[in-house]
């Protein structure tokens, strides 16, 4: 009696540690498979080429002061050259010092968006996936309410009812944001929870917390995190789709889609108060994208649901 | 499972999405904070008039009250009244529908003339340089916004080449077709002037394009996917093995079962074709639905809103409907699998 007992014990800690080790050691795999992909790696460098320009776009901009409310009528439109790389805009102002400025709200709109809705639709997902009855089907069709329309849209109808700021922006697309989540991980949920190891675990006593978020999780963690990076892409697009209809960051800010709509007025003799900026979109969420590629490869997750 | 019984539960489930999205909607609208009839009516307005224009607008009644009386209208076509252009939504819908019809039409023309063939030319030439073209294709769809490919258009092909125009249905001095269809392209066909096809023909090359790029990234990838994936299938390894030749092996053989994902992707394309036309409408002053719902949420028209919003869902569901009922019809394994999921 005594030794079953051990055995018993000796396979619960077992299984405490199961998920999130075989998760390591999968880290550990993929990150070979990482650097021997070119695609993954250019993705990479060009996000975090972003990200540094971002962080640091007081110190390595030409001209920080024009990233606000600055006028300078004599230097208006003027065409790319030395002292302006990118020209500058109706106003005077250094497009190339605002193009990096406006990355840093594209890079916090992702973040925020992201750190609102994924863990919702996490929780929801999980819950949703193990629950299974009545829970499911209440949380999986109000996902399906929120699917019902393009992302854009559903975002546009949410900002109707405010002042358009980009706080509002940011809010809009949270509020639709977490179904994707939330579906992927109910469907990685529903397809695990009936084997061994989830079964075992509940043998044993564990709660359906626990049985939740430290068996069940640590199997969706990869798929989350390829989704997460190419959806850092997507809510960018959406972002800038917002701004430029005029219900994203205001002026003076600077914003890449508010910038391109404005430059858009000028088209064709001031052809860089456009391109500039819709080039640097373009560059940031390509970069989003093929990283998330290379991950999706890197870390071996079906593409189903992604 | 037998089929109508699958049908039958799929109609009943669409229902209940547009149904969720219309309460969704309807009180997003009314709950939040600026009262449309003082927006309509302007701030000099007295007091009055706001409560009368609140009256004839049934808003001074209990809200779930005024959402039912909503859901009656809708089922005799009656989408109430827009509170800018004070005509029934639905007149101002029927009125702009058609344009967007179009430009979404071209769109997922695009697609299948662009995706699906370079999709399946990547797949079967894995590795090859078409195949890297097909990389840069879908990654770039993808990636770009819509408004930047309409924009990019117009610098290269209205304002340098001058080849096609830049904005709008038809040019100031061409007439409009006679109304059949509200689809120029269509119209002028059945009228047989071929002049004014033309003209409406170079007017949404741009903008139908611009509406695609999302569609051609999505579906060259889960072509070339699905290629890739039947052809390592034993039956093509035999096919092949009886000498069957290469061209037929891979357009009777690999093509009908790998077009199954991009169908169902079809739903997919066409919701991210429909977001898509807000932004491009707007570039290219195309007078469509998506341009009248931007101008509607700019002017804070809820009930222009809930209309858009609803016909947008509505066409959404629709879709989507018919993308499953096909793919259950065509592969009975989809019919199969919903039974298990949903018990």
């Amino acid at each position: 009696m005594k030794n079953n007992q051990k055995v018993l014990l000796s396979a619960t800690s077992e299984l405490n540690t199961t998920g999130w080790v075989m998760l390591k050691d999968k880290v550990g795999r993929s990150w070979y498979r990482f650097h021997r992909n070119a695609i993954s790696i250019v993705g990479a460098s060009m996000v975090i080429l972003v990200i540094l320009l971002a962080i640091f776009a007081p110190y390595v901009t030409p001209y920080p002061h024009h990233a606000g409310p600055f006028t300078d009528l004599p230097n208006a439109f003027q065409p790319p050259s030395k002292s302006h790389w990118f020209g500058t805009d109706e106003i005077g102002r250094d497009l190339f010092t605002r193009v990096i400025f406006g990355y840093r709200i594209s890079l916090i709109l992702a973040v925020i968006v992201l750190v609102i809705s994924v863990p919702i639709g996490v929780v929801l997902g999980l819950t949703a996936g193990y629950f299974g009855g009545r829970i499911e089907a209440i949380i999986m069709r109000a996902t399906d309410v929120f699917l019902a329309l393009p992302p854009l849209v559903m975002a546009l109808a949410i900002c109707a009812a405010f002042t358009p700021t980009i706080e509002k922006a940011m809010l809009a697309i949270a509020s639709i944001w977490w179904t994707w989540h939330c579906r992927l991980v109910h469907g990685i949920t529903r397809s695990i929870k009936t084997e061994e190891f989830v079964q075992a675990s509940r043998v044993i006593g564990n709660s359906h917390f626990r049985i939740m978020f430290k068996d069940i999780l640590p199997n969706c963690i990869s798929a989350i995190i390829v989704k997460i990076t190419l959806d850092a892409g997507f809510v960018i697009l959406v972002g800038a789709g917002l701004s430029f209809l005029g219900l994203g960051a205001q002026p003076p800010k600077s914003d890449l889609g508010t910038m391109i709509s404005y430059g858009a007025q000028y088209l064709p003799m001031k052809w860089w108060t456009t391109v500039f900026p819709s080039m640097a979109i373009l560059f940031l969420i390509l970069g989003f994208n093929l990283l998330g590629d290379g991950l999706r490869d890197m870390l071996d997750v079906e593409s189903e649901g992604i | 499972m037998k089929f109508f019984q699958f049908l039958g539960r799929r109609l009943l489930y669409s229902i209940l999405v547009l149904l969720g999205l219309s309460i969704l909607i309807f009180f997003i609208a009314r709950v939040l904070p600026g009262d449309p009839a003082r927006l309509a009516l302007g701030p000099f307005a007295s007091e009055e008039q706001i409560e009368h224009l609140r009256q004839k607008m049934g808003m001074d009644k209990p809200l779930p009250l005024q959402y039912w009386n909503y859901i009656k209208g809708l089922f005799h076509g009656d989408l109430s009244l827009s509170f800018q252009t004070r005509r029934n939504v639905a007149l101002d819908i029927a009125h702009y529908l058609p344009a967007t019809l179009e430009l979404i039409t071209m769109a997922i023309l695009w697609v299948f003339i662009i995706g699906v063939p370079l999709g399946v030319l990547a797949g079967r030439y894995r590795d090859g340089w078409l195949d890297n073209i097909s990389r840069v294709v879908s990654f770039v769809g993808v990636s770009v916004p819509p408004f930047v490919v309409g924009l990019i258009g117009q610098v290269i092909f209205s304002y340098s080449l001058g080849i096609l125009p830049t904005t709008g249905r038809l040019s100031l001095l061409t007439p409009k077709p006679v109304t059949i269809t509200g689809l120029f392209l269509l119209d002028s066909l059945i009228a047989g002037d071929f002049a004014i096809f033309g003209d409406a023909l170079k007017h949404i090359i741009l903008p139908s394009f611009a509406v695609s790029v999302t569609g051609i990234g999505q579906i060259t990838r889960i072509t070339r996917a699905g290629i890739i994936d039947v052809s390592s299938k034993d039956y093509i390894e035999s096919a092949r093995a009886f000498g069957i030749p290469d061209r037929y092996v891979t357009f009777k053989y690999m093509l009908k079962p790998s077009f199954i994902a991009p169908m169902t992707i079809l739903g997919l394309s066409f919701a991210s074709q429909l977001g898509n036309a807000f932004l491009v409408e707007t570039v290219f002053a195309w007078p469509g639905m998506a341009k009248y719902g931007i101008n509607a949420i700019l002017r804070k028209d809820f009930n222009a809103i809930m209309g858009v919003v609803l016909i947008i869902g509505l066409a959404f569901v629709v879709v989507n409907f018919i993308v499953d009922v096909l793919a259950g019809y065509i592969d009975p394994r989809i019919r199969i699998q919903e039974e298990t999921i949903e018990e």
